[in-house]
């Protein structure tokens, strides 16, 4: 094991305000009446339910199962009955079909629970199975099947694993938290990633301003071949293509993935989950979020089961003050809400409820092309180019200034003094060029077609 | 739940980081030099100074007021320009120059093209540019006459025509004293001063005004002049720490930044040394001014994951 020094170019410093959650202890949120399982909490096709209305379920039940490679199953958080199986307000905005379940208090497990306490006497093809069969995805947001990510293609090599502690948005600690109290889980998932990539060796990620983590890391890492990287605190650090970049050097190609520069990167809350899921053959039904902002009464770490309702959540934090503002996910990144309505999914890392003071809606003013966007991309792009050219509807000049390289990671608008809404400029040009692209491809496809006849 | 939340694009937070903020830290960073104005050339610094600000904000506030647009006054630009354009007039100028001065600096450079962000030349130097050549007489070379002083000419004066008086010493140059020449730039510490307080807030990197002398000081050592006196003397400071750093009419890309600045002390040193003017700093900026598109149009970074050669071909593809 050894400790490195890393970052990147580029990127911005925030205000960061962790200290409201930092120092907390983590709580374990009061198991709800009911429980809201949306059927689409990853990336991909949505699962579908295997229980009718009127059935008992056990805790840690498959209720829902996976349609496909790129999907996973939905386990039930709580025992009780299934009380209806219908649209319900989803944290994308949208109602999407859900499995409500009535908790019946009494947590009684479920039988098909299966540990493993030597995952070395399973073959890689065992354990991408059971990751699947666990429902786990990646937790640090983007849900996309981690079982799908460790099935490495033909042909490529994975020579940099990953594990993502970077936690670089404002407001959350909930990876911190994770850290400081299952830094022994996380190292065990990591081994199993390892055995089932075949690799010996593995990277770790951190802030340099989670120092206690960095150290709890280190020492459950003790006996294990990995490099830990104390990465400068600066944002945006735990995005993966710059993560990639801090800790091994290479660049993602532009319209690449990862595992095209032998990257893959692993939240650390996913490590863990891979742990119970092998070792203790527990599905994925719970997650640590911070509960936060200055619009809470008391901000909170807690560990929460799926499904639950966050008006539930919210009610052990004392409820909100003043908050104008709901706020799933970071600040940064996260996605704004009208209601509070929805239930606690899988890649719901915050919950962020902010007020007036925090969110700053002055409106904005004319560039004066100070260039702080500039130096704050991560991508290097030119971020006042690509919104002028995006608000004169000039999708082809937003093209040129390579609009599609854009994470979304919102240091542009953040450092920008005439509050310019770069981000959402930066939006509608690269689904309008997408929208264009497709376009184009369907009448060049229309005109081979004529050519053949 | 009856109260519906704020919808809104990410990022949901922002710096603290104002426009008005940046203008602020611009005039805090130009008092130790206006001090420095008033102590070596008396209170007529201070009046044309204000006559200069006030007729900037005011005629912004006119334009926008008859043209229906949102007032900008409180961004405190139309103030900075009128600071700076004070800063390159003489301490003897009528209280009219400094008057037409200012309203051609905001009517005609900056709002007609739009306002803040939008002009392609620096206010205050195109106004300066613009009363050189209607009253010469009364901006350069008498104008810095004291009424009683002994000697008349600026130090690049006194260089420029070989004229029998001696060069000012280094401290002098430094320090702003015994030396003429416009009411902002005599004082080279106070403008340093100013600078190093810009590049401490953030507002300006070293970028510009560090090329830019350098590039004066290695050129002079080239042509075999005196390195040390051509980046003393003259507005080369002021010019250098707040006209060439001027958002709107510089390059935003790093690399950008750097060409521009080289090209800023390129041609002051050959104005200085061959053109007609004794003095080459104003022009240079804004010649580099009408460049800045240019230049940042050929210098952009390359993208996170795209490589030179791709990048080539994809310019030879627009082409
Ligand atoms: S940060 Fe804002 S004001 Fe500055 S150049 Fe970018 S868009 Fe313009
Ligand atoms: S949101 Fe896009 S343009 Fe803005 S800083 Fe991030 S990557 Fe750059």
């Amino acid at each position: 094991m050894n400790i490195k020094k890393a970052t990147f170019k580029g990127g911005t410093h925030l205000s960061y305000n962790k200290e409201l959650t930092s120092g907390l202890n983590v709580e374990t949120s009061i198991p709800p009446e009911e429980i809201i399982l949306p059927v689409s909490m990853h990336i991909g096709a949505p699962a579908k339910p295997i229980v009718e209305v009127g059935d008992k379920v056990k805790m840690g039940q498959k209720v829902a199962e996976a349609t496909g490679f790129v999907s996973v199953p939905i386990h039930s958080s709580v025992s009780g009955e299934v009380i209806a199986i219908e649209p319900r307000l989803h944290p994308n905005g949208q109602k999407v079909l859900s499995i409500i379940i009535k908790n019946d208090m009494l947590d009684t497990p479920d039988e098909n629970m299966h540990p493993n306490s030597d995952y070395k006497n399973l073959d890689s093809k065992e354990i991408l199975n059971i990751i699947k069969e666990a429902g786990i995805v990646g937790l640090g947001g983007a849900t996309f099947p981690t079982h799908v990510k460790l099935s490495i293609p033909e042909g490529k090599k994975v020579e940099y694993l990953i594990l993502n502690a970077a936690e670089c948005e404002a407001y959350l600690t909930n990876d911190d938290a994770l850290m400081m109290t299952n830094s022994d889980d996380i190292i065990k998932g990591l081994e199993i990633v390892m055995y089932v990539l075949g690799i010996d060796k593995a990277y770790i990620g951190i802030e340099d301003n989670k120092k206690d983590a960095i150290e709890k890391m280190a020492k459950s890492a003790q006996a294990l071949n990995v490099d830990i990287y104390c990465l400068a605190t600066k944002y945006p650090q735990g995005s993966e293509k710059h993560i990639i970049k801090a800790i091994s050097g290479r660049e993602v190609p532009s319209g690449k993935l990862p595992i095209d520069v032998g990257c893959v990167v692993l939240n650390v809350a996913t490590a863990k989950a891979i742990k119970e899921a092998v070792i203790d053959g527990k599905p994925l039904i719970e997650r640590i979020a911070t509960i936060t902002g200055h619009g809470i009464k008391t901000p909170k770490r807690m560990l929460i089961r799926i499904g639950t309702p966050i008006e539930h959540v919210l009610a052990q934090c004392g409820g909100f003050t003043d908050a104008e503002k709901f706020i799933l996910g970071g600040p940064m990144m996260g996605i704004s809400h009208f209601s509070s309505d929805t239930p606690v999914i899988k890649g719901g890392s915050g919950f962020l409820l902010l007020n007036e003071k925090e969110i700053d809606l002055s409106e904005s003013n004319d560039c004066i092309r100070c260039g702080k966007c500039v130096s704050a991309c991560p991508m290097r792009l030119l971020p006042l180019m690509i919104s002028n050219a995006s608000v004169n509807n000039d999708f082809e000049k937003a093209e040129k200034y390579n609009a599609m390289d854009c994470i979304e990671c919102g240091a542009c608008s953040y450092v920008c003094p005439a509050k310019r809404m770069l981000v959402s400029n930066m939006r509608v040009a690269k689904r309008e060029i997408t929208a264009i692209r497709k376009e184009k491809a369907a009448l060049a496809e229309a005109k081979a077609k004529e050519a053949k006849n | 739940m009856d109260k519906l939340f704020i919808v809104s694009s990410s990022p949901h937070i922002r710096s603290n980081v104002t426009t008005q903020k940046i203008m602020r830290d611009v005039l805090i960073a130009l008092t130790p030099a206006m001090v420095a104005g008033i102590i070596y050339f008396g209170t007529r610094a201070l009046y044309l100074t204000v006559i200069c600000v006030i007729t900037c904000v005011l005629t912004e506030w006119v334009y926008e007021k008859l043209m229906h647009k949102k007032s900008t006054i409180n961004d405190l630009s139309a103030a900075v320009t009128g600071v700076l354009l004070a800063f390159n007039l003489p301490a003897s100028a009528s209280w009219w120059i400094a008057f037409i001065g200012s309203i051609f600096a905001i009517l005609i450079v900056k709002q007609i093209f739009g306002g803040i962000g939008h002009n392609f030349v620096n206010p205050a130097l195109a106004a300066r540019a613009f009363l050189m050549t209607c009253w010469g007489v009364r901006m350069t070379g008498g104008a810095f006459i004291p009424i009683d002083a002994v000697t008349s000419a600026t130090p690049l004066g006194i260089l420029k025509e070989k004229l029998a008086e001696s060069l000012p010493s280094y401290i002098n140059l430094f320090l702003g004293t015994n030396v003429y020449g416009c009411i902002g730039e005599v004082s080279k510490l106070a403008l340093l001063i100013g600078g190093i307080y810009l590049i401490c807030r953030k507002v300006i990197t070293w970028k510009i005004p560090v090329v830019y002398i350098g590039t004066v000081f290695i050129l002079s050592l080239i042509f075999g002049q005196d390195p040390l006196f051509h980046i003393l003397a003259g507005g080369l400071f002021l010019g250098a720490i707040f006209m060439a750093t001027d958002y709107t009419t510089s390059p935003i890309t790093p690399k950008g930044q750097i060409i521009y600045a080289v090209g800023c002390g390129l041609l002051t040193v050959m104005i200085r040394l061959y053109g007609a003017y004794p003095e080459g700093v104003s022009y240079s900026i804004l010649l580099m001014n009408v460049a800045a598109p240019l230049i940042d149009r050929y210098s952009k970074p390359r993208v996170f994951g795209i490589q030179k050669v791709k990048k080539l071909k994809k310019k030879s593809e627009v082409i």
